[in-house]
């Protein structure tokens, strides 16, 4: 009794002396995919790491992958909370009503929900503006292409995805009037195999350039087997193709916003945010361009990173049609993040239609 | 030399105490898996077997051994009929998934009306769903000797894209921002599957004890149960006996897709909530691993159900707090059914040593 009075008088003079808290801050990592995915988890996971090196021992993190969207993920987030998670990042779109259920039962956890809408006054939600980088992305394919087809493998056709198709469509279209975009959904976020079938299904109708929205590099290895195709790395930056068909990428940057948060959990200054950042706060980057891409097309590219990371120009600024030909944007409109959020139109001039 | 000699009759003992070799062999060889990634075998083997059941939190993974075991034991009990006499559901994944479409549209087709009645036509409607899945094998196979192993499976990834086109179109959430999946059937009393979500218990559960002894009774009790064993175990001697393989053919495949159908309505309207593009999470086919390793057997699949629920529990419990990659927790469940199917062996053959001279 004595001696254990004395440890813990000891441990409180040493936390005064120190100004550190004994605990460490215990962060949860719900993953979707495998962290050896080389996309979306894997740069989530790279975020995981950047708190770790940033805090060192004053933080635990744990995390769990290839976690089922539904029951499995609220018994995961749970399991977490029992083990004294003090803040879980749930990193896909999937988890949400199981996040918002989990959050509910204990009201003292902080929670952080990727890419959803329901917040609660321990649920934030974050997510990038991957459409900024789409923009990019879609005028070097439109400046790049000759047969003048460009191959988009879409995900699910929801408004992230639409949103990202439009973006590149629109950037595109303004290089190369002549451009077609040929979309194939592949309802997947992670097939290797069905993600290679778009990509050669793209490939045999003529498209040169293939665009992504899903998470492996399978599609990189199909132009690559093709050749005279090019593509871009999705998520993540997907370097080891640099020496093929990759010529720059969109990368996800969590690290930054997973420190911040983590710092706002110890700090005790949390608070419930709605975050989409782009590539201004760092939270979307464009992975290095290579040589295939002419200097004057590189230049381009950069001055409209630039304009966008600015806030001088934004992607989805009029004059904008619809697909079928009313009008959305005036000249000079920008559209704002409600329409954005809930996109489920294409722009003017995309053949087909959204599948539903 | 070793030799095998076949068994003049497969070895009662044998059959059962396979699967609890199996369960050790496992626990030895994951234990050397684990030691060759860097962690304490014996804290690994523990923290998947022992925590979900007796650990400090127990008290949230013991009513979630319920959650995930019901479906696997109400769909593993379906294909056991077919399996006994021969008949091959791979299919119960597709199944799964057009009982979850057909009972939840039902049940969402009433919103906002809430009635008594809505449940139970959902539930229904799931097994109808099922059902009618696994009619389509059944018939071709019967009218034109398809094999239904292929047709089953293929059918699987159909009922995939036709739940994706579901959570995108028809079930999909008109208040849900574009955003893919149907209402969350939880939020409305007469479409809540869940009885007692605290302790686990929804309708699921209930249903997969009553699947159990149902089918306890119809295999050692009743005349058709007596034609499965019989056509599984004697082909010819069951064409003698009057069994029209037909009806048996339709009757199996329909009653696995039924009960597949249901464990998906379940599913839905309780632990899952909603139908989702990634409502399907494999229980299909984990299932057929289920219903083996209970031996086929009504009470053995209870068990195995159980046993497949805490490796999953156990397992994610072990990756966060001990690190495990999720690739060795599956390599791990595939050793279960690898070392039961290898120890299978010894039901049917005896291992002698024999001298080592061949004529």
């Amino acid at each position: 009794m004595k001696l254990t009075s004395l440890f813990t008088s000891a441990a409180m003079a040493l936390g005064l002396a120190t100004g550190v808290m004994a605990e460490p801050t215990k962060v949860g990592f719900v993953y979707v995919g495998p962290v050896g995915d080389g996309g979306w988890t894997y740069e989530h996971d790279k975020g995981r790491q950047a708190v770790e090196a940033e805090f060192g021992d004053d933080v635990e993190t744990t995390f769990v992958e290839s976690v089922a969207e539904g029951p499995d993920a609220e018994r995961v987030m749970t399991q977490m909370v029992l083990e004294g998670a003090d803040l879980i990042f749930t990193t896909s779109f999937g988890y949400m009503d199981q996040t918002i259920n989990v959050a509910k039962k204990f009201p003292n956890v902080r929670f952080e929900h990727a890419t959803g809408y329901k917040t609660a006054d321990n649920v934030s939600v974050y997510s990038a503006r991957f459409y900024e980088g789409r923009a990019i992305q879609g005028m070097i394919a439109g400046e790049m292409t000759k047969t003048n087809i460009i191959g988009y493998i879409g995900s699910f056709p929801i408004p992230e995805v639409v949103r990202g198709i439009n973006s590149a469509y629109i950037h595109a279209k303004k290089v190369n009037p002549d451009v077609r975009f040929k979309i194939v959904w592949a309802y997947t976020w992670f097939d290797p195999a069905k993600e290679a079938d778009a990509a050669k299904v793209l490939i045999e109708q003529g498209a040169d350039v293939i665009l992504q929205h899903t998470d492996s590099t399978a599609p990189l290895a199909a132009a690559a087997e093709a050749g005279n195709v090019i593509g871009f790395g999705q998520a993540s930056d997907m370097a080891e193709y640099t020496d093929g068909p990759r010529v720059s990428s969109i990368i996800d940057n969590w690290g930054p916003y997973y420190i911040e948060r983590t710092k706002a959990v110890m700090d005790g200054t949390w608070e419930t945010v709605n975050t989409w950042d782009g590539i201004g706060a760092g939270m979307v980057g464009i992975g290095a361009m290579t040589d295939k891409i002419p200097a004057d097309v590189q230049d381009a590219a950069n001055a409209l990173k630039a304009s966008i990371a600015s806030g001088e120009y934004h992607p989805f600024t009029g004059p904008l049609k619809k697909q079928d030909g009313s009008d959305w944007l005036a000249e000079g409109e920008v559209a704002d993040d409600g329409t954005l959020a809930g996109m489920n139109f294409y722009v003017e001039g995309i053949e087909g239609d959204i599948p539903n | 030399m070793i030799v095998l000699e076949k068994r003049p009759q497969p070895s009662q003992a044998w059959s059962m105490a396979t699967p609890l070799i199996a369960v050790l062999a496992t626990m030895f060889f994951g234990g050397l898996l684990f030691l060759t990634l860097g962690k304490n075998p014996i804290e690994a083997i523990r923290t998947i077997f022992y925590d979900p059941l007796f650990g400090e939190f127990a008290f949230y993974y013991r009513p979630q051994l319920l959650v995930k075991g019901a479906p696997l034991v109400l769909i593993a009990i379906g294909l056991s009929l077919g399996f006994k006499a021969g008949i091959w559901n791979i299919g119960a994944e597709g199944q799964y998934i057009m009982g979850a479409i057909v009972g939840a549209g039902i049940g969402l087709a009433f919103y906002p009306l809430e009635a008594w009645y809505i449940l139970p036509l959902m539930v229904i409607g799931g097994a109808f769903g099922g059902w009618i899945w696994a009619m389509i094998p059944g018939i071709l196979k019967v009218r034109f000797g398809t094999n239904e192993i292929l047709v089953s499976l293929m059918l699987v990834y159909v009922a995939e894209q036709l739940l994706a086109s579901m959570s995108l179109g028809l079930l999909k959430n008109p208040e849900g921002h574009g955003f893919p999946g149907s209402r969350n059937l939880n939020d409305y009393a007469s479409t809540n599957g869940w009885i007692d979500q605290n302790v686990g218990m929804h309708w699921g559960v209930v249903a997969a004890l009553i699947a159990v002894i149902f089918a306890y009774i119809l295999l050692n009790r009743h005349m058709l149960g007596f034609h499965i064993r019989l056509t599984g175990d004697a082909p010819r001697a069951a064409k003698f006996a009057g069994v029209k393989p037909a009806r048996l053919i339709l009757f199996t495949l329909g009653m696995s897709g039924a009960l597949a159908g249901l464990a998906g309505l379940f599913e839905a309207s309780g632990p899952a909530g909603q139908i989702t593009i990634d409502f399907s999470t494999g229980y299909g086919f984990t299932a057929i691993i289920v219903a083996f390793l209970g031996r086929l057997h009504p009470v053995g699949i209870l068990l195995a159900g159980a046993l497949m629920a805490l490796t999953y529990i156990g397992g994610d419990i072990a990756q966060g707090s001990l690190g495990l990659p999720a690739a060795a927790i599956q390599v791990f469940q595939g050793m279960l059914l690898f070392f039961l199917l290898a120890f299978d062996l010894l039901t049917n053959f005896r291992i002698r040593l024999a001298s080592g001279k061949v004529a």
